[in-house]
């Protein structure tokens, strides 16, 4: 016999209770008052404004190192999450503790026109997944989705599954 | 190293976000910056291990960057500059608790672009944290 598909609010609250273990345990990703929307397994990084993230008052304008680090946070969290995905939805993800993050290996960041003083968004995408090394493309916008104002790709060295032995 | 104009450290307290992650400027002058923070429970990007998140890391290597820029020679009549692009290789993790240093070096400069190198390093200098190059532009009165 066919098993009923889950009831929709279960496998929303079980995704957003990953997502949110996920994102709330990074105090980085909390300073910057970075969040998360999800459309089934899209996420959507958001960056609200505030007074904090400015570089240049003259302008005024994002600072570039703000800009850079909401686009490292999506990277890592949208890897961590594709990561997970599986594990969560079969109810195997131990979320007692944080998973180990991966590690940025490096991060090239082109900036293409000047961060407006306003809410800024970012999708990643994961362009590979490998045991030990992903490779990730981010691009961040404000107003308009199709003229980002910056993007950067990156490379990360992968944590090593639950219960393998340190080398 | 020459002394630092009061006036590139009033710059640099004009900036929020270089305040708001603690960013101190130590030296400056010939086209080379350093710029320093200190450890802070709040930037920690990995709660297992406490170690600061890359983005500061990032912000630090980039803000010195720019200061690099403008006290650049060549730059001397530059009104501001802006990252076009900037690439970070990541050699080991900060040791958590550590001050973070970012020692930047522009190493040319054209009309509308500067080349920098950094490095960034925590109390161990021997073994850098992360180094960068990048370039910027030069945003000058006459143009």
């Amino acid at each position: 016999m066919r098993t009923p598909p889950e009831p929709v609010h279960i496998v929303k609250s079980r995704r957003e209770a990953a997502l949110t273990w996920l994102t709330s345990g990074v105090p980085y990703v909390q300073f910057l008052g970075i969040q998360f929307d999800r459309r089934g397994d899209e996420l959507t990084a958001l960056l609200p404004f505030d007074d904090k993230l400015i570089g240049n008052p003259m302008l005024p304008a994002l600072h570039g190192g703000a800009t850079a680090a909401f686009l490292e946070v999506t990277a890592i969290i949208e890897l961590a999450w594709t990561t997970l995905w599986e594990d969560m939805e079969a109810g195997r993800a131990n979320m007692d503790v944080l998973p180990p993050m991966p590690k940025t290996i490096n991060f090239t960041v082109d900036f293409l026109r000047t961060g407006l003083p306003r809410d800024a968004y970012a999708r990643a995408r994961v362009n590979r997944s490998g045991r030990r090394y992903a490779s990730v493309h981010v691009e961040a916008w404000q107003d308009n989705r199709s003229r980002p104002f910056a993007m950067a790709s990156a490379h990360f060295l992968m944590p090593p599954p639950p219960g393998t032995p340190a080398e | 190293m020459p002394e630092i104009p009061e006036q590139a450290r009033l710059r640099m307290k004009a900036l929020p976000h270089s305040v708001a992650l603690g960013m101190e400027l130590t030296e400056m002058g010939d086209g080379k910056a350093t710029i320093s923070m200190n450890y802070d429970t709040r930037f920690i990007g990995d709660p297992a291990t406490g170690v600061l998140h890359g983005g500061a890391i990032s912000a630090l290597m980039d803000t010195a960057s720019g200061a690099s820029v403008l006290c650049h020679p060549a730059a001397i009549n530059a009104i501001s500059t802006a990252t076009l692009d900037l690439r970070i290789d990541y050699m080991r993790p900060a040791t958590p608790g550590q001050r973070i240093t970012a020692r930047a070096e522009c190493y040319h400069v054209t009309r509308s672009v500067a080349f920098i190198r950094v490095t960034a390093t925590d109390a161990d200098e021997s073994r850098p944290v992360a180094t960068g190059t990048g370039t910027f532009t030069v945003e000058r009165p006459d143009r």
